[in-house]
């Protein structure tokens, strides 16, 4: 299979989406000219033209808006946010709107669109910059809440999303960007279901779920971990909500063992409810309690030296493993 | 005139300070001793050290993320400056905020603040509280043109503009908003018109002279202190660099940037004082004064204790009480003092 970048992966769900279907748009902070804060649209403005690649001020709680009021009249908006964390100013759109409207009118009215951009710390971008989003928006009914670890999963599952009849949260990696994998070719228009969890790594030692950048620190231990003979089951959710709740039992039945990795803060979000899940349904297979690698418990510092404390890295995964597996 | 070209050298110095503080830390930038995002001041100095000069020590300052300056031009000392950029312990926020977020509360420099219109309500906050406790302060509040097209600016200018609060808004419109021009944001190309909305005196001129820059601050900042209410005041400038050190410049001509620079405030302020009888070997020294300034803050910096490990769960809050304030997840400091509230509680109740 040829290789591409995470980057590219989604530029070519966006390009093929928007060509077969002309209510989809993408609207954005420099999304058209400037071709993408991260470069993912590059390309899109010269192919789609004005009236569908829009660039928008600074007015995310405005252009979210905008999104709502279209999709629920016809179209299908993809709204990207320059980074998640500025999705805050915006949130009363997608929380009170965009995922009540269907309940709201008695289930006459949907809201087709995809909020997307990039979520979690990224290099020393300190406090304001660096918020894993996912516990925010799980919480909510009404939105499905997408988190891609690879190029193939990035692509399949924005395309899925932007036919989707409910809005996404689509959460991209900052630092995962540039990362390359295998993907299909164009023509084979690959959709991945959401709510389908990947086994990412066959094993009976120890259930790893993990998704997002965690998910790749989650894949090198279960490299080093097979050295000392310790095989990782490693499960990405990729959809958060809803979420694979039979994937992740499932394996944890077989390996006795369950490690949750992931980059937002500890207090409850999918990390928490994956726990919660285990507990109340594989209790009688459990060796041991579930462990839970997270950030730490603290607004993001600056300093490189601690941010690297604060991270979630291999080193934590192999301490949590080794900790489930008394090793 | 002498105590005339004697306030000029001094902001000439400072301006000229921030200029090699950035240049300095571009540098930095370049050699990773500064990470995340580096958005600098350059071509905008007068504008940081007029202001200044119109306000009194006391008043309070609030500032985007492109923040150097300001807090510079407010007394910020280059060395902790610097060393915050570095991440260090001496930095002015600890290494704990880094570039976006300086501090310096002892001189009323109040951030430091990266996202875009949250602070303009913030400092309309502080505003209130002068109006409330009759402190006689007046706070500015600076933010950028692309700034001007979201809530926290609009309802921030509303409650400024209803409550009559003693604040000076200043829009510095450098012409850009990260890649985009502002006609392709604003619907008006007149800023203060959207100020007149909230009942507010509108004030524009250009920002490449200090002293002009200080004179007509001024009246708003008195108007402000007698409680006669806001003004929104748009001063046209340029950043000469790109939006942050690792982001394009594409979007502009190299014609346009040439053009501006003419207007070099810096160099403006040093063709002025040589008008006013300086020498060029007098203003060489003055220069080299400076550059030793910045290197004695590089060298600071350099040799600056890292950012501490115990001030991460330590300043998370600021108060004691029951319960487990921050939780645990494997791979935390477990045993090690960490500042952790709720260790120092068991400590307290043992
Ligand atoms: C709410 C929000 N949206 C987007 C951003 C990303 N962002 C940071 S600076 C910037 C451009 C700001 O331009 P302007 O207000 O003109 O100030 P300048 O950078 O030119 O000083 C953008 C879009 C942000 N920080 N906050």
């Amino acid at each position: 299979m040829r290789e591409i970048r995470y980057r590219e992966a989604l530029r070519e769900a966006l390009m093929e989406e928007m060509e077969r279907d002309g209510t989809v748009f993408l609207m954005g902070e420099e999304v058209g000219h400037y071709e993408g804060a991260y470069k993912v649209s590059q390309g899109l403005l010269a192919q789609f033209g004005e009236q569908r690649v829009i660039d928008t001020p600074i007015a995310e709680a405005g252009f979210a808006g905008i999104g709502v009021g279209a999709a629920m009249t016809g179209l299908r908006p993809i709204i990207e946010f320059m980074t998640w964390n500025f999705s805050f100013v915006a949130f009363d759109q997608i929380i009170s709107n965009a995922a009540k409207i269907h309940q709201m009118s008695g289930g006459k009215l949907t809201c087709p669109m995809v909020f997307r951009g990039p979520n979690g710390a990224a290099k020393q971008v300190a406090a304001q910059h660096s918020h894993s989003v996912d516990p925010f928006y799980t919480n909510i009914p009404g939105l499905y809440v997408v988190m891609p670890a690879t190029p193939r999963d990035a692509k399949g599952l924005l395309k899925t999303s932007i036919r989707n009849d409910d809005p996404v949260v689509f959460l991209e990696g900052e630092t995962l960007y540039n990362l390359k994998g295998e993907v299909p070719e164009e023509d084979e228009d690959e959709l991945i279901p959401l709510g389908v969890a990947r086994v990412a790594r066959e094993g009976d030692g120890c259930t790893v779920v993990a998704w997002g950048r965690p998910f790749h620190n989650a894949m090198e231990a279960a490299e080093i971990l097979a050295k000392d003979g310790i095989e990782l089951e490693v499960v990405d959710p990729r959809t958060l909500r809803p979420l694979d709740t039979d994937a992740i039992v499932r394996s944890v039945k077989k390996t006795n063992r369950c490690v949750v990795v992931h980059e937002h803060w500890p207090y409850g979000g999918p990390g928490a409810e994956i726990v919660d899940v285990v507990q109340r349904e594989a209790f009688d297979y459990l060796d041991a309690p579930v462990e839970r690698v997270a950030a730490w418990d603290v607004p993001m510092p600056y300093a490189s030296n601690l941010e690297e404390l604060v991270l979630p890295t291999t080193e934590r995964v192999l301490e949590a493993v080794r900790a489930v597996s008394y090793r | 005139m002498a105590s005339g070209r004697d306030e000029l050298l001094r902001q000439y110095r400072q301006m000229q300070t921030i200029r090699r503080f950035e240049e300095e830390a571009a540098r930095g930038y370049a050699q990773a001793k500064i990470g995340g995002f580096l958005h600098l001041y350059i071509g905008q100095e007068a504008i940081a050290v007029g202001v200044n000069d119109a306000l009194e020590e006391q008043d309070y300052v609030f500032q985007t993320y492109r923040d150097h300056g300001t807090a510079i031009a407010r007394g910020m000392e280059p060395k902790h400056a610097m060393a915050e950029l570095f991440g260090k312990d001496a930095g002015c926020a600890r290494g704990l905020g880094g570039s976006m977020h300086f501090f310096d509360v002892e001189r009323n420099f109040l951030g430091g603040w990266a996202i875009i219109g949250g602070h303009i309500a913030v400092a309309a906050g502080a505003a209130f509280k002068s109006k409330y406790t009759g402190d006689g302060r007046v706070t500015v509040c600076f933010f950028g043109e692309g700034s001007t097209n979201i809530g926290g600016f609009h309802e921030g200018l509303s409650l400024a503009g209803l409550w009559k609060l003693p604040i000076v808004f200043i829009c510095e419109n450098n012409q850009y908003a990260m890649g985009t021009p502002m006609k392709r944001t604003s619907a008006i190309s007149d800023l203060t018109l959207k100020a007149q909305g909230y009942g507010m005196v509108g004030e524009r001129f250009d920002g490449h002279d200090v002293q002009l820059v200080r004179d007509r601050v001024k009246p708003a900042i008195d108007r402000a202190r007698r409680g006669e209410g806001p003004t929104f005041i748009e001063i046209n400038t340029y950043r000469f660099r790109g939006h942050s050190l690792s982001a394009p410049a594409k979007y502009r001509t190299r014609q346009e940037l040439e053009e501006r620079k003419r207007l070099d405030p810096c160099a403006v302020t040093r063709q002025q004082l040589k008008d006013a009888g300086m020498s060029e070997d007098e203003l060489v020294k003055v220069d080299a004064e400076v550059d030793e300034l910045i290197d004695e803050a590089v060298a600071f910096a350099d040799a600056a204790e890292p950012a501490k490990e115990e001030l991460v769960f330590s300043t998370v809050y600021a108060t004691r009480q029951h319960g487990t304030p921050t939780l645990r997840a494997t791979g935390y400091p477990d045993g090690r003092e960490t500042g952790h509230a709720s260790d120092a509680a068991k400590q307290e109740n043992a």
